[in-house]
């Protein structure tokens, strides 16, 4: 049997706002296939009282002085935009009605 | 012997001296660059003026009687993954093709300020994702061993440029491996330092538990000089340790593992190793004992379980780290006709952007985060994580530092993994463990392995912050092998 089926890759692919063919659906089934049967083995580790560590080492919230410095230009920052407008990132519709 | 055989070291002394001028030794390298680039393709942007420009400008620093550090004016080769201002900035990607950020990188600012002349940015697989280099979207980099084989990865064109003498020192970045396989696999030292000890900040991520700024160079003094200038507490990155950074260089200089307990990982030197490998490992085994250190086994049992489990964190935090690539404020944009809607854009654009590396981490790892999954893939990768760690604490009481091969095989040819994922995959079993735990460890090369006669890595495993410690052994190893060898290892590499 197999872990992940197409429709599932289909799935994943839509959330993950990647636009595939048909063809790469079906390279990237086989292939997703045979890595989750393959990450499946961390099943293997008796791990229920075991903590989750999402870091290596402790983390602390970290701040600063909530002061004003200087940073980016408006021209720096949309210096690498695809499209520019009144010193504004310009973007297609964002909204579901017709253009 | 011309200028671009020296190290590091002899060089900044050089140039602190007066006997040769940056310009002059930016200028032998950048010559060596246009001799081997054609066959190496190390680099994926050089620029000879702007090149030539910072060298003269740090002839005029140090003229004026500026203090810089003990790298000034020495060349070095920068993973194109760290934000440069005036250079292109792509983690070998298309979906950052032509990109110039609008500031610099943290450890790319403290490269300037310290002197280094910055020769271009090299080659890596695709958001540093890959063990090869072959993931790149730009070119293929050649391993100066062996042509037909890969330079190892992500940081596989850092490592090239470094053992085909186009750059003394270089930096790149590891998450898995990324320095230290590729260090083993061309026959230079590569150092992953203590996740934190060196800053992420203008890092383009790719895994930020994991991701780790680290040097490569021709020796371990080099190494630990490199890492000394870029490393230490920055308020910019909110995982960096504000904490003195380890005396490496002093480490390096020490050079002596008499006395010191040196625990082989069982699960790691054993079968599942290239017959070479293996044997130049347990050759380095017998060196260090007999230098007077003191060599036990120690168990690891859930360090065969890192590879599965980091195949699960690494993706799951890509997926969400490269959900910034969404077209809309830098970077490639495709489809946007004015009919499409801007998610129809976005996905258009990623789907044109990404290379099929990219793309299967990062729906691996939204898979594993997704509702119904995530206890059994992401939650349990996180609590073996736990586990790993452990063991390293456990281990660390026992020894002062851990050692393994880097790598269970040496390089392979271009080619024969780069559409089996897997497979690419193993080239990181023995390199994984330390990123999970964010401990330090090194790859110092050990010989050439008999079967192949391509290099072969000892990777030392030091706990966090415990940095010197690789540094001493490296150093110490080294020693002990160039006397043996009458030379680096390098020397015995086939002219290009």
């Amino acid at each position: 049997m197999s872990a992940i089926t197409r429709d599932e890759v289909a799935h994943l692919a839509r959330l993950s706002r990647l636009a595939l063919t048909d063809d790469e659906l079906d390279h990237y089934a086989t292939q997703l296939d045979a890595i989750i049967e393959s990450v499946a083995k961390v099943a293997e580790v008796a791990a229920e009282d075991v903590p989750p560590s999402s870091h290596a080492l402790p983390l602390t919230n970290v701040f600063r002085p909530d002061e004003v410095r200087p940073s980016l230009t408006p021209e720096q920052a949309l210096s690498g935009a695809p499209a520019v407008e009144d010193d504004r990132f310009r973007v297609p519709r964002i909204l579901g009605e017709e253009a | 012997m011309s200028l671009i055989h020296n190290t590091a070291a002899e060089l900044g002394a050089m140039i602190a001296a007066g006997e040769v001028s940056a310009a002059e030794v930016a200028g032998a390298h950048l010559d060596r660059m246009a001799e081997v680039e054609p066959k190496v393709g190390a680099f994926l942007h050089v620029d000879r003026e702007t090149t030539l420009e910072q060298a003269r400008a740090v002839d005029a620093r140090l003229q004026a009687g500026e203090k810089l550090g003990p790298l000034a004016g020495v060349p070095i080769a920068h993973k194109d993954i760290f934000a440069t201002r005036d250079m292109p900035t792509t983690a070998a990607s298309k979906i950052l093709e032509g990109w110039h950020p609008p500031y610099d990188a943290t450890v790319t600012r403290r490269l300037r300020e310290a002197g280094l002349v910055i020769l271009g940015k090299t080659n890596l697989d695709e958001f540093a994702m890959g063990s090869s280099t072959e993931n790149s979207a730009y070119q293929l980099t050649h391993n100066p061993w062996d042509l037909t084989r890969v330079p190892g990865g992500s940081s596989g064109g850092s490592s090239a440029a470094v053992a085909s003498y186009e750059a003394p020192l270089s930096t790149g970045t590891d998450t898995g491996g990324s320095i230290r396989q590729p260090a083993a696999v061309t026959g230079i030292v590569g150092m992953k330092p203590t996740y934190g000890g060196s800053s992420r900040y203008g890092l383009i991520a790719f895994a930020s538990s994991l991701d780790t700024p680290g040097p490569f160079a021709r020796t371990v003094l080099d190494a630990a000089m490199l890492q000394e200038t870029f490393s230490g507490y920055d308020p910019m990155d909110s995982t960096s340790i504000d904490a003195p950074v380890p005396s490496v260089v002093e480490a390096a200089r020490n050079a002596d593992v008499s006395g010191m307990r040196i625990g082989v990982i069982r699960e790691f030197a054993g079968e599942g190793a290239q017959p070479g490998v293996l044997a130049r490992f347990n050759e380095a085994v017998q060196l260090l004992e007999s230098l007077g250190a003191k060599v036990v086994e120690v168990s690891c049992p859930s360090f065969e379980t890192a590879l599965p489990a980091y195949y699960l964190i690494a993706p799951s935090e890509c997926s969400s780290n490269l959900a910034r690539f969404d077209a809309m404020r830098y970077g490639l944009r495709v489809g946007d006709d004015g009919t499409r809607s801007a998610e129809e854009v976005m996905a258009l654009t990623r789907a044109a952007g990404f290379g099929p590396e990219v793309k299967r981490r990062i729906m691996l790892g939204t898979y594993a985060l997704s509702s119904g999954y995530y206890d059994a893939y992401y939650g349990q990768a996180q609590k073996v994580r736990t586990v790993i760690s452990r063991e390293f604490e456990a281990a660390f009481h026992q020894v002062d530092v851990l050692i393994s091969p880097t790598t269970p095989t040496t390089a392979f040819p271009i080619g024969e993994r780069a559409d089996d994922p897997m497979a690419m995959y193993l080239a990181d079993l023995y390199t994984i463990p330390s990123n999970l735990s964010g401990n330090a460890a090194m790859s110092v090369p050990c010989g050439l392995a008999d079967e192949d006669g391509l290099p072969v890595g000892l990777q030392i495993m030091a706990p966090v912050l415990g940095d010197d410690r690789c540094y001493r052994v490296g150093a110490a190893v080294e020693k002990a092998l160039e006397s043996r060898w009458g030379g680096g290892l390098l020397a015995k590499a086939p002219a290009l």
